[in-house]
Formats: C-alpha cells, structure tokens, sequence
C-alpha cells in the first residue's frame, strides 16, 4: 500500500508540514509544544496494538505486552502534562489583558 | 469496511497536525491539544476494530495499567519537574517504537524490501531515544549529578555504534534470530546511555528534544513496517517539527546540536578555568538589600531554577507588588534556557500569576540593564555568567546571557557558594557591585518582603 515513491511523498510532505508548523512559535511556547508533540507521537499505541493482536508465541505476548503499556503512558502522560502547562497559561492570559 | 477503517486513520492524521498547528498559538493552544485527543481516540477506535483485537485481554491491561500509571504521575508531578516528566514519557514513545520492531522481527513477518530496512533503523532510533531519555530522565531528577566521562569513552562509544549498524545490517540480510536482534537492540540501549551520560545539565533541553524528534522519526518508520499511514504522517510530523525546535534551542544557547550529542565522541576538554579563583562573596543582610531595592527606580528581577525549586516565585511577587506600591518600576528578565527549557520559567511565572507585560525576554531587557539600579538574580546562575561573553575557554562561552552585571548594583539571592547547573564559576558574584543574601529563594524574598515595610 504505501511503497516507492508514494512513501517518499508522504514522508517529505508531512516532513514540510512539520517544519511549517513550528516555525514562528513564540518562545514562550515552546515547552508546551515540545510535550504536544510529544504526546503526538502517541499514537504508536496504534502500532503497538497492531503488534500485540498478530503477537502468538510467549515471547512475542510479551514484547507486544511492553510495547503496548509504554506507548499507553506516552500517550496519556503527553496528554495530561500537556494540558496542565496549557490550563495555566490561558488563566494568565484571561488575568493580564 | 476497509474504506471506513482507513478514513478513520484520515481523519486522525489530520486531527493531528490540525491539532498541533492550533498549539503554535497561545490563544488556541488549548484547542489544538484536544484536536490531537480526539484524532488519537478515533486512531485508537479504529484499530480495535482493524485487528480483530487478538490478545485482547493483554491489550487492554497493558493499556489500562499504561494509561492510569502515567496519568498519576503526570497529575502530581511538579511544575518545576516537567522538564523530566516530558523527558520519561519520551522515553516510553521511543521503548514503544523499539519494541514493535522486536514483535514483528520476532515473529519474522517477511515484509521484505523498504519498510523492513525502515522499520529495523526505526528500532534502531528508538531505542536509543528510549536509553537516552532515561538517562535525560535521571540527570534532570537530580539522580545523577555531574557529566559522566572516562578517557577512553569515544573509541567505545565509536565501536558500540559500528557494531550496533553492523547488526542491524545483519537483521535486514535476515539473520533473524534471536541472539542476533538480542545483540541488535542492547547495542541500541547502550549507545543511548554512553551517548548521553557526557553531556551536561545546561544541554539537556537540546537532548530531549532532540530525543523527542527521534522518537517521532522512529515511529513512523514502525509505520512504514506496520504498513499504518496515520503513524506514518504523525510520527513525520514531530519528527520533523521537532528537529526545527532542537535547532532554534541549540541557537538560543549558542550551540550546534553536533556540539551538543558529540560530547561522547570527543576527547574529554580540560576543565576549564574561570579566573573566579580568589574572588570573595561579599554578603549583605535583608535589610541593607531592601533598602537597595525600596529606593530604587528599576529594578530588573532575573530569575533562575533556583527560586523554581523553592516554589518562591509566589513570595517575589508579593515583594514585586510591594516596590511597585512605592513607585519602584520592576520588570522580569527571561533567558531563553531559565528553567530546565525553553519557555519553562515563563511557565512557572504565569503559575504565580505574574502579567505578561512585566516580562521580557532578553533581547528587549538587555539595553535597558545600564539604566537599572538594581540586578535582583534569585536562584539563576548560568543565565547571568559574564564568563559567556569574556572568556573564551570557559564551556559557555558565546552563550547570550542576561547581562545583570552591567546594572548599578547586583544582588543576588542564593544559597551558598556553589556552582550552576553547568557546573562553571560565576564571577558575577564576586564582582565589586555585587551583594549576596545567602538565603534559600523562599526565605530571602520572605525576609525582603518584611525588611521593606520597615526601610
């Protein structure tokens, strides 16, 4: 499904739209962002499922078990430290305008 | 049903990078971390229906024990922590990534081709993030104190990573057996450790996003071997938008990224001299310091992670709120790397509810410290060393500092006679026009708040 040259599109465009997203970010966002993004790349847990569900031997349970519990905290620590960072500076922002 | 399932991975991608698009501004960065919730769920759903759910006892409990372990630790971890917190869970996006490759190598799923070469430099990727990160993770924590290095770290480091490649070219030529992929991913762990154990505390920010950036780039290889184009599209993204921050970080601290992860590569510098030797700490009791500030026209506060750790910045604004009752006219000063991140100190401040107009970054305070009569530096070290600018063998030289030292008057708040975070002598400190209250943050500023109302 995605092979040759469609890869290569999809990987340089969504590499291109990444630059654009970041690029005039005011400082004083940058330690949210860098956690959004990192709960953005969460969605291994997609992966890690999908490894889990075709996993048969012990072994491959058991990777498939770790793969899933750490992408599970990636995902919900990103989101939860995220959101804590953000909920602070909207109140400063409805406090000083 | 196919066609449903695959526009649901659409509609996810572009939750995603809708998503972190709306968090570039701070007016809808609120909204733009619940697009990218949303789009995750959906992906989530999604995939539940896609695979049939086998294992889907072990499926759930791996996500139910993930999922309540980091949102405890991610609700109660301080604000002055979340450097590392962002760091841990890093971490665990980059085992993630590293231990689906290892399922799907395991179970020798003959992919064959591109993506199996994608998804084994993937694991690669990852699992040096996730090692990295741990490290990253100890070092912020405060469990690992100094730069670990020994003479002969960059031969070893240079042969754990030829073997490491060496490895994962045997693992794609289809030596998949488990000795070989064993090998494969403790080299990966080790040269996440070796490579990070140099480097030092001041870095850190760089590293972990950097980190950050890798895991992004990994999981979408772990796409490319899953055959998932949402992890494809999402994992590119941060990837991509994540090297950008590591580079405008480096820049803020007058680095190249190279400089900065090539520390286990090169030979250990000499430690480098200050020419802070002999110089005294002249102390300075809390009611001196507050007739200082009270009769002062400006004064410029620098804060560091000093006055963080003490959760003093409540304090500091009420003594803010006392010398602007006297007409003082007081502004904050932020580094770009105050805190243990870009933007973290301005974090901390609008938890104390310090007003926006009352901060400014450096390029805008700098000019105006010659007019200010006093430099009050609380907790900060690194950010204020007049070192970066005059001595060119000093480990920050070249770094944009806050120029504190060209004020009337320094004072600085501070406990003892130690170091910074980087570990280089400041001779701010023992500048001729510089006074130290030897007080932890909180205590000091408590102190000044009840000098003031008697000066």
């Amino acid at each position: 499904m995605i092979e040759g040259f469609v890869a290569l599109y999809i990987f340089i465009l969504a590499a291109f739209t990444g630059y654009e997203i970041i690029s005039r970010v005011p400082e004083t966002l940058h330690t949210p962002l860098m956690s959004g993004a990192n709960f953005a790349h969460g969605i291994v847990v997609v992966g890690a499922m999908v490894a889990l569900s075709h996993a048969h031997t012990p072994a491959e349970q058991a990777l498939g078990f770790v793969a899933v519990l750490l992408a599970a905290m990636n995902a919900v620590g990103g989101y939860v430290v995220t959101e804590r960072m953000l909920r602070m500076f909207k109140s400063s922002q409805g406090g000083g305008e | 049903m196919s066609f449903v399932l695959e526009t649901g991975y659409l509609v996810a991608a572009v939750l995603l990078i809708l998503g972190l698009r709306g968090m570039s501004s701070p007016r809808t960065a609120h909204r733009g971390l619940t697009w990218v919730g949303i789009g995750m769920v959906v992906a989530v759903l999604v995939t539940f229906i896609r695979t049939g759910a086998g294992n889907i006892g072990l499926m759930l409990t791996a996500l139910v024990i993930g999922g309540v372990l980091a949102a405890v630790y991610g609700r109660q971890v301080p604000m002055t922590a979340m450097p590392q917190g962002v760091a841990l869970f890093n971490g665990m996006g980059g085992g993630a990534a590293g231990a689906i490759a290892a399922v799907e190598l395991v179970g020798g799923a003959t992919v064959g081709g591109a993506p199996l070469v994608l998804g084994v430099l993937g694991a690669l990727i990852g699992t040096v993030s996730f090692a990295g990160s741990g490290v990253a993770f100890t070092k912020l924590q405060g469990w690992m104190r100094r730069p670990v290095r020994f003479p002969a770290m960059p031969m070893v480091n240079g042969a754990v990573a030829l073997v490491a490649v060496a490895l994962g070219i045997a693992v794609i030529a289809g030596a998949q057996m488990d000795p070989v992929l064993g090998a494969y991913f403790a080299a990966a762990v080790a040269l996440g450790i070796l490579v990070t154990l140099p480097i030092g505390g001041a870095d850190m920010p760089v590293v972990i996003s950097l980190y950050n950036a890798a895991t992004g780039l990994a999981v979408a290889f772990e796409g490319y071997l899953l055959n998932n184009p949402a992890m494809v599209i999402a994992g590119t993204v941060v990837g991509a938008a994540g090297t950008l921050l590591t580079l405008l970080m480096a820049r803020a601290m007058h680095r190249s990224v190279f400089q900065v992860v090539g520390a286990g590569f090169r030979a250990p510098e000499a430690a480098a001299e200050t020419g802070a030797e002999g110089g005294l700490l002249k102390g300075i009791e809390p009611v001196d310091a507050a007739i200082q500030l009270g009769y002062a026209r400006k004064v410029v506060i620098i804060p560091g992670y000093g006055m963080a750790v003490a959760q003093a910045q409540h304090k500091v604004w009420e003594l803010v709120q006392r010398l602007e009752e006297r007409g003082v006219e007081v502004r904050f000063a932020i580094h770009p790397v105050a805190g243990r991140m870009p933007g973290h100190m301005n974090v901390l401040l609008a938890e104390a509810g310090v007003p926006y107009d009352m901060v400014a970054d450096l390029e805008t305070i700098n000019p105006e410290l010659p007019q200010a009569d006093v430099a009050l530096v609380i907790g900060a070290n690194d950010v204020v060393n007049p070192s970066a600018r005059n001595v060119p063998d000093s480990p920050i030289y070249g770094m944009p500092i806050i120029n504190a030292d060209q004020a009337r008057n320094v004072l600085v708040i501070k406990r003892g006679g130690g170091q910074g975070f980087s570990g280089v002598e400041n001779p701010l400190f023992t500048a001729d026009h510089a006074r130290v209250l030897f007080r932890d943050a909180l205590d000091g500023a408590s102190e000044l708040v009840q000098a003031l109302k008697q000066v």
